[in-house]
Parts: structure tokens; sequence; C-alpha cells
């Protein structure tokens, strides 16, 4: 990317990142949402940015952050907050401090709570709007973004919204690029003393690894006993279906063309 | 004329004589001819159990108890009674419980009934001092079992500032309600469908702590508020136990739904009007989509193609007018003519489709499998005993080729028109 002087000044874009956990083994990795919204980040033309982490720097975090460097950045900002703090507020004031336009963040952490709500947090703290599970950044002008926000079912919405705002990112923007070894060893951690804040409730509640959830059974409630007989004999699948035999393809395709229309799924 | 009913022993005697040579003809005259129970002048209910039944193919007596043969009356009444649930009207409440469904597609989803069927729980604790279920509904819905679904009150928002995609006037919304009321709880599904975002909007709001991704809420009366929560955290892999906040947002299948009782529904309305916000971020609406490049687990619509079909350019060509995601069985692609990312069943894609077309396929149990969780299959196939038929909820027995070409023709056709009316 070449920085642009007829852009005027730089976009100054701050993506939060956090320490991940893999799904399978449980080894601490970068977070996928965090590493998709860094990816993000680098799509945007003429943006200076800057990436965020709040807690300490140990043996097993380290290479964890090492890989957001190795998606090519020179230093990464650590703002030094203990195992288990509320990191809320530091993160708030560090925010207030720069002069971000942009927050950009994953929507939920792979470790501890997981609430997904340190974005919310942020943005009533800072007075900013706040985009959820966003797709693309389409364009950044007059100090107002374009974006495509994700919605189920693959769809796509486009928002507007001005800046200074925050963004959150999950699962349907593009993926990350390969963290690069080299980069990622010659990087930098910055480290800077955070106000702490503890989480008291955190730790007065009961932690286990996650259970598997109960199936839910299906309840029959039949009034006579026929009715009850026939609900367990019965198939699960089959049957009802209409079925169209002799029909000419004119005929078979109307009928097709209704239940379409039916479900609306013709545009 | 007397008012008293005047009995004819020499009758009833005859009545309950069935050897009587006469006894057809005097149960046809008091009425109650084919009839196996019948009111007695006493009040008590009398039976003929030698009415009951028919006389099979055989000669035996046979009884059918489903209700069709006889006592048809007695199963209607029954079926209605069933139908009419007791309903629950909760005068002064106690306090309120409130929930926020998604409405996705403009109707209670499983999701919302399951949520709704926890606000219950948490309502009804108490027979003496009941609270209400209140639920706030926000634009345009199209939802009629709003009562069997366990609301007691219904505050419906259908102002066009809350219409569409509007988080900063919603939240506006919840915040009064929340000045209004002051619920013990509020519920809000934790789904991607927007119950997830303003849940936590209003959390940061309010400055409460919730408790998301809840999958179990128990009594507990070693708590404050009476209750525990199981929630998860950390993506899914810690379960953490910790007592019920005000601000819930909690997962599919966290509770039964409502069965057993219908509800009020009342309307209910803001104490003033919403005031106007400024939004700080505007929505343009839902952008197009080109369906061929949405994930195959995520489609709403798949076009789906088999060992059937023979004309793939018109395959192609017809999911490109119909604007459906194009799928395959495996042997389609196997032989070549799907890419392996397109495949659909056990061991390709589950997918999740509104409506999956399967044309050309047989319907191998994994390829049944992939498509367990589609809610409307359309089948077309030239062998009428295939599995897939039995799957289907429309199955149309012809030529895949030339009954695509007459759908696309069909759909091209009527996209002309609307465009002509418009």
């Amino acid at each position: 990317m070449q920085p642009d002087s007829s852009r005027g000044p730089a976009l100054e874009v701050t993506v939060l990142v956090s320490v991940g956990r893999h799904p399978v083994t449980g080894r601490a990795r970068r977070a996928d949402q965090d590493a998709r919204g860094v990816e993000l980040a680098k799509s945007l033309p003429n943006a200076e940015i800057g990436l965020l982490h709040a807690g300490r720097l140990s043996e097993r975090d380290e290479p964890a952050l090492r890989s957001y460097l190795g998606m090519g950045f020179a230093e990464l900002s650590l703002l030094e907050q203990p195992e288990g703090a509320d990191v809320v507020p530091a993160v708030a004031e560090a925010l207030e401090a720069s002069s971000s336009q942009l927050v950009i963040a994953g929507e939920r952490a792979e470790q501890g709570e997981g609430s997904g709500l340190m974005p919310y947090l942020l943005a009533e703290r800072l007075g900013w709007p706040l985009v959820t599970s966003l797709a693309a950044v389409e364009s950044v002008e007059n100090g107002q973004a374009t974006l495509l926000q994700a919605l189920p079912r693959g769809q796509r919405r486009r928002l507007k919204v001005r800046l200074p705002a925050l963004l959150t990112v999950d699962g349907s923007a593009p993926a990350p690029r390969q963290s690069a070894y080299g980069p990622a060893r010659r990087g930098q951690f910055d480290s800077v003393p955070g106000s702490v804040c503890d989480d008291e409730p955190w730790s007065q509640w009961q932690v286990q690894p996650a259970r598997k959830r109960p199936k839910r059974l299906k309840i029959v409630k039949a009034t006579s006993p026929r009715d009850r007989f026939k609900a367990a004999a019965a198939k699960s699948e089959g049957g009802g279906g209409q079925v169209l035999t002799d029909v000419t393809p004119q005929e078979g395709a109307e009928a097709i063309f209704k239940l379409l229309r039916e479900e609306e799924v013709l545009r | 004329m007397s008012e008293v009913q005047r009995r004819d022993p020499r009758k009833e005697w005859i009545a309950r004589n069935r050897l009587h040579p006469r006894h057809l003809e005097v149960l046809a005259e008091l009425g109650r001819g084919a009839a196996s129970e019948w009111m007695g002048p006493h009040g008590v209910l009398r039976r003929n159990p030698h009415a009951v039944g028919f006389t099979g193919p055989n000669g035996v007596k046979r009884i059918d108890r489903s209700g069709a043969q006889q006592g048809v009356t007695g199963g209607g009444a029954a079926a209605a009674a069933a139908e009419q649930k007791p309903r629950v009207e909760i005068s002064d409440p106690a306090f309120s419980v409130v929930v926020v469904p998604d409405m996705a597609g403009g109707r209670l989803s499983g999701h919302d009934r399951d949520l709704l069927g926890l606000a219950r729980r948490l309502a009804d604790v108490d027979s003496a001092s009941r609270g209400v279920v209140v639920a706030v509904v926000f634009g345009p819905h199209k939802e009629s079992g709003f009562e069997e679904a366990g609301i007691d009150r219904l505050l419906h928002l259908d102002s066009p500032d809350v219409t569409g995609y509007a988080p900063e006037a919603r939240l506006g919304a919840l915040g009064m309600i929340d000045m209004a009321w002051t619920p013990r709880h509020w519920l809000l599904p934790d789904s991607k469908l927007g119950g997830g975002e303003l849940g936590r909007r209003l959390a940061a709001r309010l400055d409460e702590r919730p408790a998301t991704g809840v999958w179990q809420v128990e009594a507990d009366p070693n708590q404050a508020t009476g209750w525990h929560c199981i929630a998860r955290g950390a993506a899914e892999s810690l379960d953490i136990q910790r007592e019920l906040p005000r601000i819930t947002l909690a997962l599919a299948e966290c509770a039964e739904p409502v069965s057993e009782t219908r509800h009020a529904a009342a309307p209910l309305s803001l104490p003033e009007p919403l005031p106007t916000t400024l939004s700080r971020i505007e929505d343009l609406g839902q952008v197009p989509v080109d369906p061929s490049g949405v994930a195959l687990s995520e489609a709403e619509f798949i076009l789906s193609a088999g060992n059937g079909v023979k004309d793939w350019d018109g395959f192609h060509h017809a999911a490109e007018v119909l604007g459906a995601t194009e799928g395959a069985s495996r042997v389609a692609v196997d032989d070549g003519y799907m890419a392996r990312d397109r495949q659909v069943g056990a061991t390709g894609t589950w997918v999740t489709a509104k409506v999956y077309v399967a044309v050309g396929i047989s319907g191998a149990i994994q390829h049944l499998q992939g498509i367990q969780t589609c809610e409307k299959v359309i089948a077309i196939n030239m062998d009428p005993g295939c599995d897939m038929f039995k799957r289907a909820d429309l199955a149309v027995v012809g030529d895949s080729g030339k009954i695509l070409e007459s759908l696309v023709t069909m759909v091209e056709q009527s996209r002309e028109e609307s465009r002509d009316a418009a």
C-alpha cells in the first residue's frame, strides 16, 4: 500500500486484538474474529493502523500476539493489565487519549467470559456509534463510513455511520492473511501501564468446562390413548407431500412456481 | 301445557329389553336410535353397551375407539375443549418480565417461544403474586398466536423510527420502558437476528452486567434473585454458573415453550410518545447478493442437481434466473459436473435452506441426512418410486430439463409483467 498524499490526512484506525483459544487443542492463538478485523483494517485505503492489546505479556500469550505482528506490523501497543481484570476502563482511557477515528474489534473473546459486551461498553462510554457484524467497509469519506453489515443467510445490509465509530467483525468478514514468521519475530511490543480495575463478580462465579446440552425431548401431549399410540408409532418422517404424476412440464413447473411464490424466495 | 315430562314405563321397558320385537321401533321413537349414551330423566348418564361398535366383515363385533364411528358429538366436544385452553388473566400484576422477541420474518420464531416459556416460568414463580409477561414488538408483524405463546401484555411499537435497522431508536424505546415499569427481568434472545445486539446495547445503557448465552435457569433459594443460570462463555467452551441478573440473553431451547394456557395479550402503550432520536447509523437497505457467492450451509434457496440432470447449461441458467444457490449430489460432483464444495449431504455440506429443489436426485440416505433441516423440499425426478419423493413436500414426475425450462420462462414472464405494471 503506497501512502497517497492527494487523499488528505490518513484515517487513524485502532484494532483491538486479544489472545484466542484454539477450539480443538485449547492452545493460545490469534483470535479468529480479531484477525479478521486486522485484515479488514488492512484493506482500508490510506489508513494508519495501530494494534492494541490489554493484558500481560506471558510466555503462553506471546506467540499468539506475535502472529498479529506477522500480518505486517512493526509494533503492537500493550496496555498492561493483570490476569482477570476488567479491561474496559483502561481501554476506554487509551482510546480517548488516541486520535483514532475508527476502532475495530472482534465480536466475542475466545477466552474468559466471552460475553461480547466489551465493544458495547466502550461505545457507551465513549459515546460513539457502534455497528455490529461487519462484512466490509465500502468507503470512508467526509467523516462518514459506508459499511456492509452481514445478516444471517449470507445477506448484506448497507449502512452509513458517522465517524468516530466502533465496528465489530464476525466470521463473515474476509479471512485473515497468513502470519509471516520474520515480521512476527522482529515486531516490538510497546508496553504502557494502564489503570487497573478488578473484575469482582467473575471471581465469584462457578466456571467449569462446558457440558453437552441435553437434547430436547419431543413431548406428545395427547388426550386419548389412541392419539398417544399414534404419536409413538408414527414414522419420524415421510408422507404428506404432494406427488404430481402424468403432468405436462408446464403444469409441473406451475406447481413449483406457486410454491416458490408462497415461500417468498423469488426476488 | 304441563312442564312435567311424562314418562311411559312400558316404552322404557321395551327400550331396555333389546329382545323385544318392538325394541328398535321404540328406541327410534324415544330419539336415541343408535345412541349408546343419553341423559336419563333424573340427570344420570345412561349407557347402552350393546349399541357401541359395529359388526365387522366376519360378523364379529368391533369397537373403534378413534371417535370416527360412534360418539361423534362427544369426540367433537372433547376436541373443542382441548382447543380451548384455559385462559389466564392477570389483572393486578406484582411485577413484570419484559421479552423482546426477534420476530424474524414478522413471526415468533422457535427461539422467541422458548424465551416466552422462560419468561412465564419467571413470572409464575409465586402463585400469590404473579407477574405479567410483556412482549415488545417493533415494526409490522404477521403473528396471530401471541395469546398461545404466553404473552399477557403486548407493546407494539410501529412508528417508522423503529422499523428496519434502528438499534438506537429501539434502545431509546427500551430505556423508556425501563423507566416506566421497572421490569424485574429483561429477556432477549442471544441471536444474530438483532436480539443479541439489542440486549447488549440495553445492558450497556442501563449499566447492568447481563448473562449472555444462557441455556439453563433454575430456582435457587441461596441467590438474592431466587434464580441461578448457566451460561456459555469463552467461545462455547465454558459453563458459567451465576446468579440470574436483571438482563438475560438466552440461547434457543433455554426453556419449554408455553403450551397449556392462553393469555390475554392485551395491548399496551407507552406512557408518553417516543422521542425522536437523531440516529448516527443510517440504514441504506439490503443489498442484493450474488447467490453463487453465498455459503451453501447458510443459503436460503438451493437448486441442487444430481445424476438425472443432462442439460447442465440449462441447469446453471435456471439457478441464475431463479436466484438460487447451486448444490449437487455426490454423483454429480464425482462425475465432475460440479465443484466439490457444492456437494450436499453427510459427506458434503449440511444445508439449512428454506426451500430446497432437488433436480434429478433419487435421494440416497446420506443426501437426505444433509437436507434434514430444510423446510420445504421440491423434487423433480423421472422415477416416481425414488426416496426423495418420500421426503419431498412437492414432487413432480417428469423430465427435469423441460420442467426447469418452463419454470424459467414462467419466472421471466412474471418478472416482465411486474415490470410493466410498475
